[in-house]
């Protein structure tokens, strides 16, 4: 008797078992039917989310604790454009994942079909690629390009739009590696003359910044970038997303750099007469006033995507490559620089301006990350949602291996923080993850609380709750004389009845003196998921600040006494 | 009564073309085009067609902007998975040609006239009505607009152009 030809559904769910999937996130609908049926034999284990952005960053969590892509399944219209946020985000700070859209039938394309959307339309410019696949025998090929396409060179998502009759129609094409791509490809190691030119540029140097960012965790390039910067002596800071590559507390490390960085990372930033970016962008928030950015210093600019190559800053030497591969590659040509007077500035910045915060006047979400961050160590994955606990957080837990510390940077997705948590708890079961999150931002997602309590995920979610959205009531308080508007978070739910309702554990911190004892219980909780709402002062600033569109010297290190002008930057 | 001021010349970004190569597949032009439209980026003129292999199109593109902005857009361009090359010819001596038509009212008291000028742009008529008239005319796209500019008085009811058609010279990549 001959096998039974596989349906595309099937044939698409094997793809996904070849390329070593082992969960999908998704939520089901009518034109995805015949590819969630084919999962019910399939090894993969589906996890039903409760939104379909929450499953967009439960893979990108996924995909950031690993390297490995991230999955999700959705259906048509309404189910794929949820995924958009997610798709944007991954896109932004160069995550892989893959987006499966169900679709209606080929024949009713186009033709306002049932929960049809133009969903490869609504996504070109969030997609690193995609595809609309015409005819079952494709799948196979598309599958097995769409890995290679969001895992190599920089990351990115990928969206596969599946027409159901597609799915549910035979395919018979035998599994492929072949590509057919002529439009892409991939550097890995850098022509030597850039690499030569760095370490010529380098010797010169006295006064060299090593910037590390994303890339660098991307590439695994930490070991090598702390090891040249021993070679060189030369001090580290890095980007939000470049958090862990090098271990923060290593005595060469001045820690974030940006707008809420550290002052003496900043400091350094200002005064330094040779700066390598290693995987960073030179993002706005990094920048401050691009013109006035570091006018006279050296720029060396190491990047596996030639697109970044002049895009905000012109370099004085751009190296197309991986992140460890050049620095690897780099090593050997460089020789210890007689750094002593500038190692020492920096140290006197790093006494001088140290991060501090009142320790008086009701609860402080700065203590809390700092008490967690001594709890854990730099042991735990912590992921962060977007405003001020995010930056708290940046700046009090000290990141100290890769794929330890999972944000969402370029996109600033608010609601991201609490579902990359569980894709990143799914990833490494053994690991402790936290997420941090705010009040508004959490409530965006909140609803995956079921997600993780069906799994029984040890995943633990600390609210920083204000009652506010908090960074933009800062931004009104500082440059739009203090006129609040939007930002109240009045109606704010129970967040430990909110958990409660949802079987899952919660503890309340309404003091300074219940934080380690709190923050100790959720450590210590293994049997599922947890949630722990730290009830803080409403109204408290993040600093230091480098305004939007300000130089970075214009750092405000601590609240200023003076009323201050709305800010040129984008936002 | 006095004149109204004679409003200043705009003075427009210079004009780039940029020429790609790229998968014949659906959604393509989207993601191109996408590039431009992101910055508000006009484009001038577009042609696509097939090259001498069907697996991939040539498109070339006339718009306006800076230099640093297109170059920028140029390796954004090429960063796309299915454009296999993106090249800036501007400033190259590149063989560049456009074709043009171009339906005249044309009356017959007038048609002396307009012929003096099909003959010394070397056009063409190519379709003679008792009413209308419509020339054919190729070469560059200055020459285009030159003809174009004196057959104005004469009343112009329809111009379609072809968009510049660039290829570059001896063994150098289009």
């Amino acid at each position: 008797m001959q096998p039974k030809t596989p349906t595309g559904a099937e044939k698409l769910v094997q793809c996904l078992e070849r390329e070593g999937v082992e969960y999908i996130f998704g939520l089901s609908g009518g034109a995805a039917m015949p590819i969630f049926d084919a999962l019910v034999d399939s090894k993969i284990e589906l996890v039903l989310v409760r939104h379909e952005q929450g499953a967009t960053h439960m893979a990108d969590g996924y995909a950031r604790a690993t390297g490995r892509p991230g999955v999700v399944l959705v259906t048509s219209g309404p189910g794929a454009t949820n995924t958009v946020t997610g798709l944007l985000t991954a896109l932004m700070d160069s995550a892989p994942i893959i987006v499966i859209c169900g679709q209606t039938i080929s024949p009713m394309l186009g033709k306002d079909a049932f929960q049809e959307a133009d969903v490869t339309g609504i996504t070109y410019p969030v997609v690193k690629h995609s595809y609309l696949v015409k005819e079952a025998a494709a799948i196979p090929r598309i599958v097995r390009e769409s890995f290679h396409l969001a895992t190599s060179g920089r990351p990115g998502p990928v969206l596969i739009d599946v027409p159901k009759d597609v799915s549910q129609g035979p395919c018979d094409a035998p599994f492929t590696e072949e590509l057919d791509l002529p439009g892409y490809g991939v550097v890995g190691r850098a022509d030597p003359r850039g690499i030569e030119a760095a370490a010529g540029l380098l010797a010169r140097s006295r006064r060299p910044l090593l910037y590390v960012g994303h890339g660098a965790v991307i590439s695994d390039a930490g070991k090598a970038v702390t090891t040249l910067a021993e070679k060189l002596r030369a001090p580290v800071v890095n980007t939000l997303l470049g958090k862990g590559a090098v271990d923060e507390t290593h005595p060469l490390h001045l820690g974030m750099m940006g707008m809420h960085g550290t002052a003496y990372a900043n400091k350094a930033v200002v005064d330094c007469d040779l700066i390598m970016s290693i995987g960073a962008r030179w993002d706005d928030r990094v920048t401050g006033r691009v013109t006035e950015f570091c006018p006279t210093a050296t720029k060396i600019h190491v990047d596996i995507d030639p697109a970044e190559n002049g895009k905000i800053i012109v370099p004085d030497l751009f190296i197309e490559g991986d992140a460890r591969l050049v620095i690897e590659d780099l090593i050997p040509l460089v020789e210890m620089l007689d750094t002593h007077e500038w190692l020492e500035q920096c140290n006197r910045w790093r006494r001088r301006y140290p991060l501090k915060y009142p320790r008086k006047g009701g609860l402080r979400a700065q203590h809390v990350l700092d008490r967690l961050h001594a709890l854990t160590r730099g042991e735990a994955v912590l992921t962060t949602d977007v405003g001020q606990h995010q930056m708290w957080a940046a700046q009090f837990c000290l990141s100290r291996s890769n794929r330890h510390w999972i944000s969402s940077g370029g996109a600033g997705t608010m609601g991201f923080g609490f579902p990359a948590a569980i894709g990143a708890q799914f990833a490494r079961p053994d690991d402790e993850v936290w997420a941090i999150v705010g009040d508004g931002g959490f409530q965006m997602t909140q609803a995956e609380l079921a997600t993780a309590q069906i799994h029984r995920l040890p995943v633990k979610c600390l609210i920083i709750n204000n009652n506010f959205l908090g960074m933009v009531r800062q931004w009104q308080e500082l440059f739009y004389e203090n006129r609040t508007s939007g930002v109240d978070l009045v109606g704010n739910p129970d967040f430990v009845k909110l958990a409660q309702a949802f079987g899952v554990q919660a503890w309340r911190i309404r003091r300074a003196g219940d934080v380690d004892r709190v923050l100790k219980q959720a450590h210590e909780y293994r049997e599922g998921p947890c949630v722990v709402v730290a009830e803080v002062v409403k109204e408290d600033n993040v600093f230091p600040m480098i305004p939007a569109g300000a130089a970075v010297h214009e750092m405000l290190i601590e609240a200023p006494r003076h009323r201050l002008d709305k800010p040129e930057g984008s936002t | 009564m006095s004149a109204q001021p004679e409003p200043a010349p705009v003075e427009l970004p210079p004009l780039h073309t940029l020429s790609l190569f790229v998968n014949n597949k659906p959604g393509v032009l989207v993601r191109v085009s996408l590039a431009f439209a992101r910055r508000g980026f006009n484009i001038e003129s577009l042609v696509v067609s097939e090259g001498k292999d069907e697996r991939f199109s040539r498109i070339t593109i006339t718009c306006r902007g800076d230099r640093a902005t297109l170059d920028q857009m140029v390796r954004q361009l090429a960063k796309l998975v299915d454009v296999v090359h993106a090249i800036d010819h501007t400033g190259e001596e590149a063989i560049e040609i456009e074709i043009a038509l171009i339906k005249l009212e044309g009356g017959v008291e007038q048609r002396t006239q307009i012929f003096q000028i099909v003959e010394h742009y070397k056009a063409k008529v190519v379709d003679f009505g008792h009413d209308s008239l419509v020339l054919q005319v190729q070469g560059s796209s200055e020459k285009i607009d030159a003809f174009v500019e004196l057959l104005r008085p004469f009343g112009i009811l329809e111009l379609v152009r072809s968009g510049k058609l660039l290829m570059a010279r001896g063994r150098q990549t289009t």
